[in-house]
Order: C-alpha cells, then structure tokens, then sequence
C-alpha cells in the first residue's frame, strides 16, 4: 500500500517536471514563430524534438514508478 | 532487378491467405460461460462486498497486454495457435482448448503433457490442484513456481503484426504501381494521398538530417515511418482488425530501435568512431568521456524504444482508466463525464500515434546523419 503511493507521489513529480519542460519549450517556441513567421515549420520540428527529449525523462520516470 | 509486378498479383491473394488464415481458428462461444456464471453467483453469495470491488489497475493492464485469444464480443474468443517447444518436442493446439480460462483452473493435455494458462502465461500442470483449485504452486508472493515451455504462440500481436505487413504491402504495391502506369502524370486514388506523407518524410525528416546521402536511407526511414503510423492506427480501433497494442508492446519496440541501432553503427564513419574513442580533449579527459561516449550509443536506442512504448502504452491506459471510472463509481451517470473525456483523449492520441511515428523516424534520422557527417 505505502510503496504504491510514494511511486504515485514519484509519477506525479514527473509529470509536474516535464510539464514545466514542455511548457517552457512552448511558450519559446511561440515568442519564436512571433517574431519570424517565416520560420515557423523549422522551429516546430525543433521544438517537437526537444519536446520528445523532455518527454522521455518523464516516461522513463513514469516507467520506473510502475515497475 | 524489380520483382514490384510479382508481388502486385499476389498482393490480393495474401489478403486471402490472412482472411482464411484467421478464420481456420474457428470462433467459438465460451462453452463455459455459463458455468463461470453459476460459479461467479456462488462467489457473489459468499462474499458480497469483495466479488464486486472492480480492480481498475488490473483492468487496464490486462486490456493492454498481449493475449492467446482473440476477443470479438461477448463470448465469443477468436482462438490463436498455441505453439510450444516442451521438453518432448513441438507442441501446437487451439488457444480455444483453455476456454478462456486464465487462473490455471483447466488443464489441457497434448502430445503426452500438460499445461496450464494463468495470466496469459503458459505453464506445466501440477499433479494436484492447490487450496483455490488451480494446478500450480504458488509461492508466499504469488509467484507461479511450475516450469514454462517456450512459448512460440502466434499470439493477438503476432497476428496484427501480420496483418499489418498485408495492409502496408497492399497500400504501397497500389502506390507504386500507380507511379509506374503513370510515370509524370498527376497522382490519382490512393496515390494522391500517400504523396504528400512520403515527400513529407523525404523534405522534413530524410534531407534536413542526412544531407545529400539521404537517398540511401529513404526505404527505411519510410519503413519505419509507416509500420509504427499504421500500427499505431490499428491499436487505436478497439474492435476485431485493431485492438491489440503492438507499439505499445515493449519486444516491438526494443526490435524497432535494434534495427536503428544497426544503421547507425554500420553507417558511422571514422569521424564518428574517432569522436567516441579519441575526441578532440586532453588525454587525461578520456577516462571520463571514452565511457559516457559508449554509453551513449546503447541509451539512444534504448530511449528510442522506451519512449514509444511508453507514450503508446500511456494513452491506452488513459482511454481505459476513464472508461474503467464507470465500473469504479458502478454508476451510469459517471459515463457523462468519462465518454466524452476518453473521446478527447482518443482525438489526441490520432495525434499522438502520427507524432510518434514521426519522432522515431527523425530521431533515427539525425543519429544516422549524425554518424555519417563528414569532417569540416
């Protein structure tokens, strides 16, 4: 009962991590396309690919809560 | 030497194949459906509270695991070949011989032994069943202690894996036999969807990454592309062509990043391996940097894999918790909430399925562009 919680409470910290990491690449992203539109479908595949990176601390985190 | 025209005519025929294929394992009902009924009252009499408690972690989990059967509605179980390599040889008989059954409690005896299947896992029989009538031993924390054969099941994802190669075989043998009955004229059908998706992987992924050497790498970059997009597609249609998650199965995707694993260490040149076994530092550095430089080669795969597994397997365990919320609460009006809640969230995971496609692809892309970049 207790370990399942504090894996959950680990889950959960994980989540609030990579929700600021991909909050922060957003928002950058965002300022990016702003101020050079042009530039916009390059800055996307960037910012999908920094985003999978920070996406992936979280599952591994998420991973290891489960196991 | 171009054997497309081979395949195209048999292209129809594999189909077929598959459709019989799948229908040799007859569907057939629980024949012990009523007796698990008159077996699940019992239970309800003697212990009311606990029967009913709806276990929704165990639920997800099963819904996303691998299976010997095939589920189509209600009783009916489209049964799988089992195939086992015991201590006597190759064993194979019809998944539809256990009748559904997952806690050991029914024995099936083939070719001299017998087996058991408890949690999707099959082992030898014990002689005698135990205190809750299964025919294993069970160890102090629920571990089954009887020996396993190695399974060679084609199991729920052996099939969809199957079925899968038929479809892509059949969308792209289309594809590219319209590119040759119409070699410089406009696209059409079929084709006119694929293009934009192919020149896609080609601008977007192939060339900003590779260079002038993308060509090369093209047919696996595009193989891999769609046969996770496809899969993942598949996984997402809950009824009988889908409804078995293979991306989100952990062997597929440690397979899929093996093979990236390959080209990147077959592909790299010798600036690549110079920058891993002497970089451009002080000698006394190498201590450190040699070893994280070779770690580095195995966790890209791993990462690779791991995070498709996990995205996949995350949102199919999300679909499944909202719905399970019903059951959890044991009321209808919860259904208000939680449909229209999994039915945002299978919108997303549309999204999701695409997006991880196209992450694995560029991610192998840049690690392959990464291993045959020349020197400046």
């Amino acid at each position: 009962m207790i370990t399942g919680s504090i894996a959950a409470i680990g889950a959960g910290l994980a989540a609030i991590g990579a929700g600021m990491g991909i909050g922060k690449i957003g928002s950058s992203a965002m300022e990016g396309i702003a101020r050079q539109p042009e530039a916009a479908s390059k800055i996307q595949t960037a910012m999908l690919i920094a985003a999978a990176f920070v996406e992936a601390v979280a599952l591994f985190a998420v991973v290891v809560a489960l196991v | 030497m171009d054997c497309s025209h081979v395949f195209d005519l048999k292209v129809n025929r594999i189909i077929v194949v598959f459709a019989l294929f799948l229908a040799l394992f007859s569907v057939t009902p629980s024949l012990y459906a009523q007796e698990d009924t008159v077996k699940a009252t019992e239970a309800a009499h003697a212990e009311p509270e606990a029967e009913k408690k709806f276990n929704l972690g165990k639920f997800a989990l099963h819904h996303i695991a691998d299976s010997h059967s095939w589920h189509v509605i209600g009783d009916y179980f489209i049964g799988l070949p089992v195939v086992l390599y015991t201590n006597t040889g190759l064993v194979a008989f019809n998944s539809n011989e256990f009748h559904q059954d997952d806690e050991a409690e029914l024995v099936v005896e083939k070719g001299g032994q017998r087996f058991v299947k408890m949690h999707e896992k099959i082992y030898y029989a014990s002689v005698t069943p135990n205190e809750h009538e299964q025919f294993v031993d069970v160890d102090a924390e629920h571990h089954v202690k009887n020996a396993r054969p190695l399974d060679f099941s084609m199991t729920k994802n052996v099939c969809t894996l199957l079925l899968s190669v038929v479809v892509i075989l059949a969308v792209f043998l289309n594809v590219a036999n319209g590119y040759k009955k119409r070699a410089g004229k406009s696209p059409k059908g079929l084709q006119s969807w694929m293009e934009p998706i192919i020149m896609f992987v080609r601008d977007d992924i192939a060339k900003p990454n590779l260079g002038h050497k993308y060509e090369r790498f093209m047919p696996y970059l595009l193989t891999v592309f769609f046969f996770i997009w496809f899969n993942n597609m598949l996984g997402l249609v809950p009824f009988l062509p889908g409804g078995a998650n293979l991306t989100g199965n952990i062997s597929v995707t440690v397979v899929l990043a093996t093979l990236t694993f390959l080209m990147i260490n077959f592909n790299g040149n010798k600036y690549y391996w110079k920058h891993i076994f002497t970089p451009d530092v002080p000698w006394w550095l190498y201590i450190v940097l040699v070893p994280v430089e070779i770690i580095g080669i195995f966790t890209k795969p791993i990462a690779l894999a791991i995070r498709l597994f996990a995205n996949i397997t995350a949102g199919h365990i999300l679909v499944l918790a909202l719905i399970g919320l019903i059951f959890v609460f044991n009321s209808v009006f919860v259904s208000f909430v939680s449909v229209p809640f999994a039915l945002f969230i299978g919108a997303i995971e549309l999204l999701v399925a695409f997006i991880q496609a196209f992450i694995f692809t560029i991610l192998s892309a840049l690690f392959i562009g990464m291993a045959i970049e020349e020197h400046h």
